[in-house]
This record gives structure tokens, sequence and C-alpha cells, in this order.
């Protein structure tokens, strides 16, 4: 096999329009940061799709892993005063 | 964990219609099978390009060059992002390159015919790519996370491909005499590849259950066939072009139509790598690599660089 030349993965995250999040939407391979930006933007906004481009090394991402999924996000379950629907106010009491 | 549990987590998720992401447990034939569709998957988009590619130059005006050589970047762009989605389930682009260029993994079958004319430009169009999106349409649901979220984008974009196509038969069909003999010269001979490019029959496709089962298809292949040509043949008529296919007539009871038999000793021998144009493209593929060896190896020569003077470039 040839040797791993392709550069290191970098994870894409592009701004729609300003004011919203960066959102994930996908990956490139560049050797460094400048490439991987301008790949970035050649391959996920070729239809302007992007107000602003991240681009993170793949390998900086720590994720939650999908089997602890349960006990992992498990302290949020019991915890439904959290929510605005949980306080019961009178009727008609305007702007809460 | 065991591995029992890990498939019983795995089938309740298939069951319930959630996504399988690259982190979750999956059985190593549902991996395996993956990697080969996603990885042939992005193959055809990149060879997919040489066809079209041999008419950039020739292009009948400017705006059709530059609506061409849009497309063509497109399927490169899809390349990459079915590409990326194989790369999460653990081989690597080397890896899937090599695949490809010792013709270990193969591409679709359709990119094996030539392009003589400029209607087979707007053939492809209207055709193989009305074709590929019947079937990317219903990968928009494949159970694989990446996948699906690579064949979402690749749908919105696919659309154009199509419709300039069309645009380019419904020109030639409605030009002079010649023209519109070379637009049906065209549709005879991507007619029956098109319908060939969508997979061996149900009987001939032994994976077909199991993808099934699995969710990674939606649909057999007889299915999307029979979708793609009762969409097709309309399409045609408007064109007042026919289709090559005398047992072509309307079947009321199904509510679609009956259709003839394809040559599929002429699939299989293509698929072999005896098309008309497997070598030429194969070794396009190859020295396109092989010219582009330098480029890569300066840009990896100088992120090393740039790192070790303190530039940090990644």
């Amino acid at each position: 096999m040839t040797k791993e030349n392709q550069g290191i993965l970098w994870e894409v995250f592009v701004q729609t329009k300003p004011g919203l999040p960066h959102k994930h939407c996908g990956s490139v391979h560049a050797p460094d940061k400048e490439m991987a930006i301008q790949n970035a933007r050649d391959v996920y906004t070729r239809r302007s799709e992007g107000t602003s481009i991240w681009v993170v090394p793949a390998e900086a991402i720590t994720a939650s892993s999908p089997e602890d999924m349960g006990s992992f996000f498990e302290p949020a379950n019991d915890k439904v005063y959290r929510h605005p629907t949980f306080y019961h106010v009178p009727e008609g009491v305007k702007y809460l | 964990m065991e591995t029992i549990k890990l498939q019983e987590i795995f089938d309740a998720k298939i069951e319930k219609g959630d996504t399988i992401e690259p982190k979750d447990w999956m059985p190593e034939n549902y991996r395996k099978t993956l990697i080969r569709q996603i990885s042939q998957h992005a193959h055809s988009e990149i060879v997919g390009m040489l066809p079209e590619g041999n008419w950039i130059t020739r292009a009948p005006s400017l705006r059709r060059k530059m609506v061409l050589l849009a497309k063509v970047q497109d399927e490169g762009g899809h390349g990459l992002y079915l590409y990326s989605a194989a790369e999460t389930m653990g081989i690597s682009r080397d890896e899937m390159i090599d695949q490809l260029h010792s013709g270990k993994a193969k591409y679709s079958s359709i990119f094996n015919y030539p392009t003589l004319s400029w209607a087979d430009i707007g053939a492809i169009g209207w055709l193989v790519d009305g074709a590929a999106i019947m079937n990317q349409v219903m990968l928009q649901r494949t159970s694989y996370g990446p996948y699906a979220r690579a064949m979402v984008r690749i749908c919105k974009e696919e659309s154009f491909h199509q419709r300039q196509g069309y645009e380019i038969m419904t020109v030639l069909a409605k030009g002079t005499p010649e023209q519109k003999e070379l637009a049906q010269d065209a549709l005879n001979r991507f007619w029956w590849p098109s319908l060939m490019m969508l997979g061996p029959t149900d009987k001939e496709s032994p994976n077909t259950e199991q993808s099934v089962k699995w969710k990674i298809k939606r649909e057999t292949n007889d299915e999307v066939r029979q979708k793609f040509v009762d969409r097709t043949v309309p399409q045609a008529d408007i064109l007042g072009l026919k289709i090559p296919d005398k047992d072509l007539k309307w079947n009321e009871a199904k509510n679609g139509y009956d259709f003839g038999e394809a040559n599929w000793e002429e699939f299989f021998n293509v698929v072999k790598g005896n098309g008309p144009c497997n070598k030429e493209r194969l070794s396009a593929r190859v020295k396109a690599h092989e010219n582009g060896a330098w480029v890569r190896e300066a840009a990896a020569a100088y992120a090393a660089r740039e790192s070790k003077r303190g530039n940090n470039g990644n």
C-alpha cells in the first residue's frame, strides 16, 4: 500500500447565517489548517451555504461514548423542574 | 459488554429506525457491506467525472460549459463526502484509492460506456443522474448515519444535474432533424445501461435481502428500477423520443409500465472489467493520482516544515 499522504482528518463546522451556531457538516483531509479551510470551502459551501467555517483536527475532538449513553445522560432525566412547564401559575398571568 | 447484548442493542436500533453511528457497536458484516457499498459509491462519483469531463472543452456554448464544469466539480465533491462517510467505518482514504486502482473495488458499470456525442451529456444528466437520484433518495433513509447525511447533501445538489441534462435533450429534440437524431441515438445507447446501473434483478442479487433487513437499502433493485421507468417514460414522450424497448407498455393493473429484460450478460461482463471503457477509465484515474503525487508530497513537506518552525499548521 502507498504511504498515507492524504494529510490529517479535519472536522468541518459551518455557520449558515450570521448569528447562528456553527454546525458539523462533514470532514476533509488536508496537510495543514489553511488548506483544510480552503478544502472545506470548496467541498461544503459551493452554493453559498456558509458565512463562516471552523475546521478542527478530528483527533482533537473528545466524544461521549455510545455505550454509556444511558447512564451518562441519566442525571437529567428526573429533573423535570428544569423545564418551565413544571410550574403551575394562575390563569390570566401574563409575561411569565 | 458481551456480543449478544450488543447485537440486541443494534437490532433494536435498526428495528426502531434509529441511525447507527460510527462509534456504535455493529456486526462485522454490516460494517463490511457498508464499506464496500459506500466506497464503491464514492469511486463511482469520481470515475463518473471522466465521461463528462470528456466534453468540457467541446461544450457548445459558454453557458453549457460553465454548467458542465459545475456539475463535474459537484461529482468530485460527492466522492469526497462519501469517502469521508466510509472512513468513519475504519478504512483509510489511501486504502480505498488503492482498491480502486488495483481493480479490487468496483464502481458503477455505467461509466464504462463512452460519451460519443454532445447529446450523451444530455442523456447522462437525464437518465444516469435520474437513475442515481432514485437510488440516492432511498439512501437518505439508510440506517448508517454518516452515509444517510452524505446522501441528503448529494440529493440536494443532484437535482440540478438531472434538469440540466433534460434541458440539453429538450433543445436537441426540438432542434434540426440531425439534432433530434443525436438525441434519439444517445437515448438508445444509454437507456439499457441506465436500467442496469440500478443493479442486478432481485433474484440475482444475493446481498439485497440482508441489506433490506439492516435497512441499508429501503427498496430492492427491481422496485427502484420500476419507479425509474414509470417516471422516465412520460419524460421521453414529452421530448418526442422513443424508448428503445419493444416490450414497453402501460399496465393498468399494476399502475406502472411493463418493460423488457435488459441484457444482463452485458452487465456482468462490464462489471467484470470488459466494458468498452473500463481500461481507459481506470488508467485515467491512476495517471491523475500518480501525476498529483508531487503536489501531495509538497503539501505534506510544507506542513511538516511549518510545524517544526512553530507555525503550528495543525
